[in-house]
């Protein structure tokens, strides 16, 4: 009986790059997991938490708690979404103990992709290939929160034809962050500016990360720029072939 | 931000900070930077927790020494009790070494009001008074000024002659404060820490002034917030390595001074009369609040405004108070209230950057987090902001009920521009006005939304 995994494709994913959901459930089905997609989900609740609507953002989490109760594995193809999940439910739920006791039930079942597929899974070598110069951004909720930093990186580095690249700037923010890159549009969009020099440095012709929210930042700052460099996320890579 | 030829330098400037930080806690050279961290997170949680202990030993062992303890709850109690001592003592002129907590208070203005001339001989601080202006960074007053700049206000303010060459400005600045060292009634200078078991004063800098501010008049105020204490002097060496290093990268500043009391009998130097100020000025009440209380661990490194992405792009001056970057956008609101300056704790892409490089493990992503909710509370209890309120209500609503927010995304998507995925746009069909929409579309292009969502695509896989 394979293991079953649940998927949490996050509401961006859903919405604007459904693709980046299929390559998950690729990637995973390949490597022999039943793939379960309940589809009563929605979001992790944390746009109004990073926004300061505690309240809206208890009620959207308590939905995810129903949706995903009796998980196994939660895989989430974010960072972000995977720690607001794994951490900061705790402190939203900080004062509702019954809440409280079934994240921390489903807190050591959620996984980001990248760190399931090398800590559960047990492979770095999902068998993909993609004959492109690559760098690898890390997502601050991922490298931060999560401290996932060299499993995206194995898992390129065995990509067939692929040549990862390091930035100078691999670990800064691209100035996504939620509702800031519209608050403070200006800021944001300079931070991206500041990512887009680092990874031209690098002479990459493709941007890897695990969340689809920074992709979505440097792709839209990239194309702005008309520079001719796409971006992908890390499940597109290790599902291509 | 309108500014580029400023953004670049800010950005050069706290670059190099960044990568002189780096090298200096590197593993190779530092190898138990890790365990400082978690050894000054320890001793600042216990300090802050046992405050009033520290503060009574602090002021016991400042007092066996001969010096004099002064609690002051606000600002003009500190500009009331150095006007009186300027007074008894027919002061006229204090000399400065580098305090933020005096830039707290605006001692300097509160000072001259009364004719009391202070000058600063930080020569970075020397600069921002001479323009006028307050400081950029908490360890590097004036990191916003080019040669240039402090050529034209050399010469503006100074009446010498204009000189671009750093080392030659030094000099002339140098020249000036010599006269007024010697002048000086009074020096007045910060406290780097409060070490309780020894009633001492440690000062930590890299240009000699603090230590002349405190030898050379006769009288010595120290100025410091009730938070500086640490319990013993054993415990100062995991600070002054911390500090150092996040700040410039130094192992240790270049001088390092343990001040306690005044001059006795034997001595050849030191003043006559020394003091310590200790104020409050809301720190009390930030201490009261469990939850956010590790604010007042810091030890103003700035490493954190170094590392900021959002420091980086906007600079000091655009924050609302002294304390610039991500330390002062969790000091701000809990000093001066959530209300002074709302947008602040949500000027930021919660990366992490600053908590990462936090030498004391301060969780500012947390407490600004904390603060945010704590903003709202403030704007539904008195009403404003409701259209914002609202959206969010809807969008929980909408999140609650799944075929409902699959219908909102396919309305949402049906008037996306192109409706084929794939594709970024420039601008939206007219006649859509979004905020948000716009706001992104100012700066970046939006992606259009995919002709099927994942979970239309994965019903038609099954």
């Amino acid at each position: 009986m394979p293991a079953r995994v649940s998927l949490f494709v996050t509401c961006i994913v859903d919405q604007l790059f459904p693709k980046v959901g299929i390559a998950v459930a690729d990637v995973l089905e390949r490597l022999g997991f039943l793939v379960d997609f309940p589809e009563n989900q929605t979001c992790c609740g944390q746009p109004a938490f990073n926004s300061g609507y505690r309240e809206e953002a208890r009620q959207v989490a308590r939905h995810f708690l129903d949706v995903f109760g009796d998980a196994d594995y939660i895989v989430v193809p974010s960072g972000s979404c995977t720690s607001m999940i794994a951490h900061h439910f705790e402190d939203i739920f900080e004062k509702e103990l019954d809440s409280l006791a079934r994240a921390r039930l489903l807190a050591p079942k959620v996984y980001e992709f990248s760190r399931f597929l090398i800590e559960i899974a047990g492979v770095d070598d999902v068998g993909a290939r993609l004959d492109e110069v690559v760098t690898y951004h890390d997502s601050c909720h991922a490298l931060r929160e999560l401290k996932i930093k060299d499993a995206p990186r194995r898992l390129l580095g065995n990509v067939r034809g692929l040549e990862l690249r390091e930035m100078d700037a691999a670990e800064e923010c691209c100035g996504f962050g939620g509702t800031f890159s519209v608050k403070f549009a200006e800021v944001s969009g300079g931070m991206a500016r500041t990512k887009i020099d680092s990874i031209l440095r690098t002479g990459a012709s493709t941007v890897v990360s695990l969340d689809s929210s920074c992709l979505m930042q440097i792709q839209g700052a990239l194309s702005r720029a008309g520079l001719p460099i796409r971006t992908l996320h890390l499940a597109e890579v290790l599902a291509s072939r | 931000m309108a500014d580029p030829k400023l953004q670049f330098a800010i950005f050069a400037a706290t670059g190099r900070l960044m990568e002189k930080r780096r090298k200096a806690v590197n593993a190779e050279v530092c190898p138990d930077y890790q365990e400082m961290r978690t050894q000054a997170n320890a001793v600042k949680r216990h300090t802050i927790e046992h405050l009033d202990h520290y503060l009574e030993l602090f002021e016991r062992n400042v007092e066996a020494h001969g010096g004099k303890v002064v609690f002051c709850k606000d600002a003009p109690e500190v500009a009331d009790f150095v006007l009186g001592l300027a007074k008894e003592r027919r002061a006229s002129l204090i000399v400065k070494s580098k305090s933020m907590t005096t830039e707290e208070i605006d001692l300097n203005e509160r000072l001259e009001h009364h004719q009391l001339e202070a000058v600063e001989t930080d020569l970075g601080e020397y600069l921002i008074q001479l323009a006028h202006e307050r400081p950029y960074h908490i360890v590097a007053p004036a990191l916003h000024k080019t040669k240039e700049q402090v050529a034209d206000l050399l010469t503006e303010r100074l009446g010498v002659p204009r000189e671009t060459v750093i080392e030659k400005q030094t000099m002339i600045a140098r020249a000036v404060l010599r006269e007024k060292f010697l002048a000086a009634d009074i020096g007045i200078s910060g406290a780097n820490f409060l070490v309780a078991d020894s009633g001492a004063v440690v000062l930590v800098e890299n240009e000699g002034n603090a230590r002349l501010t405190t030898s050379a008049p006769k009288i010595h105020i120290a100025i410091a917030g009730i938070v500086k204490m640490i319990p013993r002097a054993q415990d100062l060496g995991v600070f002054l390595k911390l500090l150092g290093r996040s700040a410039t990268g130094q192992p240790l500043t270049v001088y390092t001074s343990f001040l306690s009391g005044p001059r006795r009998g034997e001595e050849i130097d030191g003043p006559d009369e020394f003091y310590v100020v200790l104020l409050d000025n809301g720190r009390t009440k930030v201490l009261a609040d469990r939850e956010k209380r590790e604010s007042l661990y810091c030890i103003r490194c700035g490493a954190c405004l170094n590392h900021c992405p959002v420091y980086r792009k906007i600079g000091g001056h655009s924050f609302p108070w002294v304390y610039s970057g991500p330390i002062g956008a969790i000091l701000t609101p809990q000093f001066l209230g959530v209300n002074h300056e709302p947008g602040l704790p949500f000027a930021s892409s919660l990366c992490g950057a600053c908590a990462e490089v936090c030498p004391v493990k301060i969780d500012i992503p947390k407490i600004l987090l904390d603060l945010r909710s704590e903003v709202k509370k403030a704007e539904i209890r008195e009403g404003t902001n409701r259209l914002e309120r609202l959206a969010f209500m809807a969008w929980a609503w909408v999140m609650r009920h799944p075929r409902l927010y699959e219908m909102a995304g396919m309305a949402a998507a049906s008037l996306s521009p192109s409706g084929d995925g794939g594709g970024w746009v420039r601008s939206v069909p007219l006649g859509i006005k979004v905020p948000p929409v716009d706001a992104w579309l100012s700066q970046r292009d939006l992606p259009s939304a995919p002709a099927k969502s994942f979970r239309q695509l994965w019903r038609e896989r099954r």
